[in-house]
């Protein structure tokens, strides 16, 4: 599949690999289902979700740390592709318990009585009785996962070839992939929008057809889909972004006006990650969210997208695994202090009681990371590694907004 | 009872001319005394409406201890008394006036009329309310008629207008006499002529007379309009209404057999369940509609269920019948009267609401420009993402609640909120210069996620400080109410406060950048520090000087939003976006831009809310559509700054 050098060129991904699946290992051999109940089930979800949000973050690096486009609408590329999921399960679970149901009555039901019934269950609760015209493929698992792919993918697609054809960049592009979020979001918030409002979709953690399989087994089973998931992604990505196809999209984060002099299409480069980076966070929110269980609005509030970024950062840009550290560590450090299981700190006149102050510290650390440690994570690593900055005077590699600075960039 | 209204209404109306003797009321009532003690609503009217009518100036009295149950038989002779309770007994005054001793409490009969004669007694008290002494008792009963307004008030009101003394009471008494006559009046032409006289009168209460007026009924006929009826106009089956809803109809008016409803039929159906089948079809089989349709015939054939309608049936059942609305209103020539005037209302009231969308869209442009202008500085200018700047607005609203825990005196603590906002966000903005930006100038993205990172630190330690809750921030009482042009067109004092609070920034902003040395400083170093600093400015302090002003007024905006939003830690994230979408749209650079930007967004964000009046959430999601459709027309915004200014 993929030629030989290809892997002896990228050591990094293999020690990617391995590290995942001893982890994964690990994780099996001590959960509840599978091994000595050291962890609880409700953390194994936590860490499977933890892996889709890493895969989302790979998707963030790609676009952001290596094309330069600081997109701050892939949350909800993730959340589409989550209510799309959602949908599916939903329809399914509440097709189970409706059927359930009228199996109680002496005439076997017909069709549309089942069908009413699912619709009267879903939507009940925004005061409507029918399937909105976006849930027509709801009743088929294959058409509605080929959904998931399709419409973040074609949202990608038509906003991404709106904004590059007009040469929107830099901050621009971020202000207005925010200004999509925001619409996405308040469009999503009204009762009418098909999609229950504000109150989203629940009940995703129960599985059509594997009622009787315990939440112990499904969660580790959605820890390795979502390794899985994560493993494929990351090969896939680097070997994007090796070769080529690799230098052109750096490239294009660096100096976009030199590329396009050269006779490239930066339009279709652009264009091309845009929308394969939205498909993958699609897919990552279609493994996330039956972790979570429940799907609303404010998931894709443009706030969760800026975090994306931040992970990333702290990460280090520009590369896959930094990418991976960042999301996995904020994101657990996060649930951590948010759980409230972290220690409070008594400082005699007041307490610092860490779920009022992790965002104070969070937003901090972003903002120390971006003045002091630019390569955030990455850096350490390249203390091992050995891999140095250029000397270029502090200049940046090129004129563009999302250009990697002189610090970030390798020599 | 129309009889007893109407005889009511007669002698009310002859009231003037039928000044009788004193002593009137008391020999009345001697004459009715049967019905006084043992009162009924039935049979009591036309003795009120007499004793209302007598003249005599104790009639009112009379009435009104009635009513309050301050009426009272002696027992020892069964003579009728006025009672004032005092201690333990009553101190009484006899039906002319005079006084008439003391008496105890177990010496009386009091009367206790039930609540409908009070209600009776109260209809005729108002005429003598109404013509009262006391202007304020007369406007209250005015008021209380024209919440309620009933045929039995026509009367009193026209009678108490000809004695009427102060003119506004007196134009108050005149317009609400013709909103009662154009709906009570017994004359069809006296109304019309009440109709017409309003003209194109935009007030609600005309409207909420007009409108019952030709609200209709749908009816089903079998035949002919029954007499009398005042037809408003036939029905169309398909165009003026579906097949269902005229069969709906005539179920309703039981001119036709009810349609077999699917739950019927499968209560029918299981009903007939025998053997594991229903009808010779197979139980397992009634899965689809068809067959529970061809089981449900066969039990049809059979006799054991009623005939459901068939659609052939359905169809001539409604040939058969003629569909209408009917006026409830049964004169035509009001009717027409009225529809004409509403019609008329109806244009009047178009255009008003246009002027009135107009303020409203005026109103929302200057508070988002108001956001925006500051942004227009730090943004516009010198080119700084800063995401906090929603932050420094609600700090700039948090100063203001401040300020109004120590002063409680709200137009003072303005006063001293607005400098106060402006000296806090300066502060904050200079430090975040001077800490984080001026190290990441030429970075716009990296500053992005910097300020982003600032931002939610401070909106968390908003909401550690000042909790979840909203704060209250009050406006100070002259600026409470609204300028109403009419019942359509109004606006709040606090929009036009903020109105004007907008263009006193454009002007400051115009003036600061056009006028002022440092205006010129920091368009010099905008657009080539380098080049600045060899002429002498220091971009370092410029820079500070101009994202320090910049926060400033993002300070004073929060105090002026925070007067009629919610004082919360997000109330910077609600106007964050729109801020930057304002700059944007308008076109980066140019304070004109930011103005036209505001002015498009907040008008295009208002019109979609009344094309779509249910759903602000869409309208913004409209808006913001549309916004990135205009974004590929203009990229650079509606002014956009052209050669060197524009940086490229």
């Amino acid at each position: 599949m993929m030629p030989k050098t290809y892997l002896a060129q990228n050591r990094s991904v293999l020690i990617f690999i391995a590290c995942l699946a001893l982890f994964t290992l690990a994780i099996t051999l001590m959960s509840e289902a599978y091994g000595a109940p050291l962890i609880s089930t409700s953390f194994v979800k936590t860490l499977g979700k933890t892996l889709c949000l890493c895969l989302v973050a790979l998707a963030m690096d790609l676009i952001w740390g290596y094309a330069g486009i600081l997109s701050l609408g892939h949350m909800a590329f993730f959340a589409l592709g989550g209510y799309m999921a959602g949908m599916w399960l939903m329809y399914a679970r509440t097709e189970e318990i409706v059927v359930q149901a009228l199996a109680q009555s002496p005439l076997p039901a017909t069709a549309e009585e089942i069908t009413q019934g699912i619709a009267t269950q879903i939507f009940g609760v925004v005061g409507s009785s029918d399937f909105p015209l976006i849930w027509s493929f709801a009743h088929s698992f294959p058409l509605q996962m080929a959904m998931a792919v399709l419409v973040p993918g074609l949202l990608a697609l038509v906003f991404g070839w709106l904004a590059f054809r007009s040469r929107v960049t830099g901050v621009y592009l971020s202000i207005l992939t925010q200004a999509m979020t925001l619409a996405l979001s308040l469009y999503l918030f009204q009762n009418d929008s098909g999609l229950r409002g504000n109150n989203g979709l629940s009940g995703l953690q129960n599985i059509p057809g594997l009622g009787d399989v315990g939440q112990d087994k499904l969660s580790i089973w959605f820890f390795w889909a979502s390794a899985l998931a994560l493993g494929l992604g990351y090969i896939a990505l680097s070997f994007v972004v090796s070769g080529k196809f690799g230098s052109v999209i750096r490239a294009i984060r660096d100096d976009e006006q030199r590329v396009r002099f050269l006779g490239y299409s930066v339009e279709g480069y652009k264009l091309f990650l845009f929308t394969l980076t939205a498909i993958i966070a699609a897919l990552a929110g279609v493994l996330y969210y039956p972790q979570a269980g429940i799907i609303n609005p404010a998931e894709l509030a443009p706030i969760a997208s800026i975090y994306l970024a931040v992970w990333v950062a702290i990460g280090g840009r520009g590369r896959l695994y930094g990418a991976v550290i960042g999301a996995a560590f904020v994101s657990l450090l996060s649930s951590w202090f948010t759980g409230g299981r972290a220690p409070s700190i008594p400082l005699g006149f007041y307490t610092v009681n860490w779920v009022d102050w992790w965002l104070v510290l969070l937003g901090g650390a972003f903002v120390a990371v971006t003045l002091f440690a630019p390569k955030g994570f990455g850096g350490l690593f390249d203390r091992f590694s050995g891999r140095r900055s250029p000397d270029r005077k502090g200049a940046a590699l090129g004129p563009d907004d999302g250009s990697l600075m002189e610090k970030e960039a390798e020599a | 009872m129309t009889l007893l209204l109407r005889t009511l209404l007669v002698v009310l109306l002859l009231l003037p001319g039928l000044a009788r003797a004193e002593g009137e009321a008391a020999a009345l009532i001697e004459a009715n005394r049967a019905l006084i003690e043992k009162p009924s609503r039935q049979t009591i009217g036309p003795f009120i409406a007499e004793l209302a009518a007598s003249g005599d100036p104790m009639a009112a009295q009379i009435l009104q201890a009635w009513e309050g149950k301050r009426l009272g038989l002696r027992k020892a002779d069964g003579a009728l008394f006025i009672l004032a309770a005092e201690g333990e007994g009553f101190v009484l005054t006899d039906l002319t006036g005079k006084a008439a001793g003391t008496a105890a409490k177990a010496d009386i009969t009091e009367l206790k009329p039930n609540a409908g004669v009070r209600g009776l007694i109260a209809t005729a008290l108002v005429q003598f309310t109404l013509s009262g002494p006391d202007m304020a008792a007369r406007k209250a009963a005015l008021d209380s008629i024209a919440r309620d307004p009933s045929a039995d008030h026509l009367g009193p009101l026209r009678g108490s207008i000809a004695g009427e003394d102060d003119a506004a009471l007196l134009a108050q008494k005149q317009r609400l006499e013709r909103l009662l006559t154009l709906q009570f009046d017994v004359d069809s032409a006296a109304r019309v002529a009440a109709i017409q006289g309003f003209g194109t009168d935009l007030g609600l209460d005309v409207r909420g007379a007009l409108n019952p007026l030709v609200a209709t009924k749908r009816q089903a006929l079998a035949g002919e309009l029954p007499e009398g009826a005042n037809l408003a106009r036939e029905l169309t089956i398909g165009r003026d209404l579906s097949r269902d809803e005229a069969y709906d109809l005539l179920v309703g008016a039981g001119l036709a057999p009810a349609r077999l409803t699917l739950a019927d039929q499968r209560a029918a159906l299981a009903a007939n369940l025998k053997d594991g089948a229903v009808a010779g079809v197979a139980l397992a089989e009634l899965a689809t509609q068809g067959a529970r349709d061809q089981a449900y015939d066969a039990l049809e054939k059979a006799g054991l269920v009623p005939a459901a309608a068939t659609e052939a049936e359905v169809d001539a059942a409604i040939k058969a019948h003629r569909f209408v609305d009917v006026y409830a209103e049964a004169d035509p020539a009001v009717t027409a009267a009225a529809q004409a005037a509403l019609g008329g209302i109806g244009t009047k009231v178009g255009a008003m609401q246009a002027a009135d969308l107009a303020l409203d869209a005026i109103s929302l442009a200057s508070i988002y420009f108001l956001a925006a202008i500051g942004l227009a500085i730090t943004f516009g200018v010198m080119r700084v993402i800063n995401m906090a700047h929603g932050e420094f607005i609600m700090m700039g609203a948090y100063t203001g609640y401040v300020v109004q825990l120590f002063v409680p005196n709200y137009t003072l603590s303005i006063l001293i909120a607005l400098p106060l906002a402006f000296a806090v966000t300066f502060a904050a903005g200079v430090a975040m210069e001077r800490l984080i930006i001026r190290h990441l100038y030429k970075r716009p993205l990296e500053t992005l996620l910097a300020t982003f990172g600032v931002s939610i630190a401070l909106q968390q330690l908003a909401k550690n400080i000042f909790g979840t809750q909203a704060r209250p921030l009050t406006a100070p009482a002259w600026l409470d109410g609204a300028w109403v042009l009419n019942d359509v067109v109004s606006i709040s004092y606090i929009r036009i406060a903020i109105f004007v609070l907008a263009m006193v920034f454009l002007g400051f902003f115009l003036w600061l950048m056009k006028r002022t040395r440092l205006g010129l400083q920091v368009r010099a170093v905008t657009q080539n520090p380098g080049m600045a600093a060899s002429m002498g400015i220091n971009p370092d302090r410029i820079n500070m000087l101009t994202f320090g002003i910049g926060s400033g007024i993002a300070g004073i905006a929060g105090v002026a939003i925070g007067l009629f939003a919610k004082v919360t830690s997000e109330l910077g994230n609600d106007y964050i976006v729109q801020s930057f979408m304002t700059v944007v749209v308008g076109g980066v650079g140019n304070i004109w831009g930011t103005l036209a930007g505001a002015t498009l967004i907040g008008g295009l964000q208002k019109v979609i809310e009344w094309l779509n009046p249910s759903n602000t959430l869409a309208a913004q999601t409209y808006m913001i559509l549309f916004i990135i459709l205009f974004i590929q027309f203009r990229p650079r915004g509606i002014i956009a700054l052209k050669g060197r200014a524009a940086g490229d």
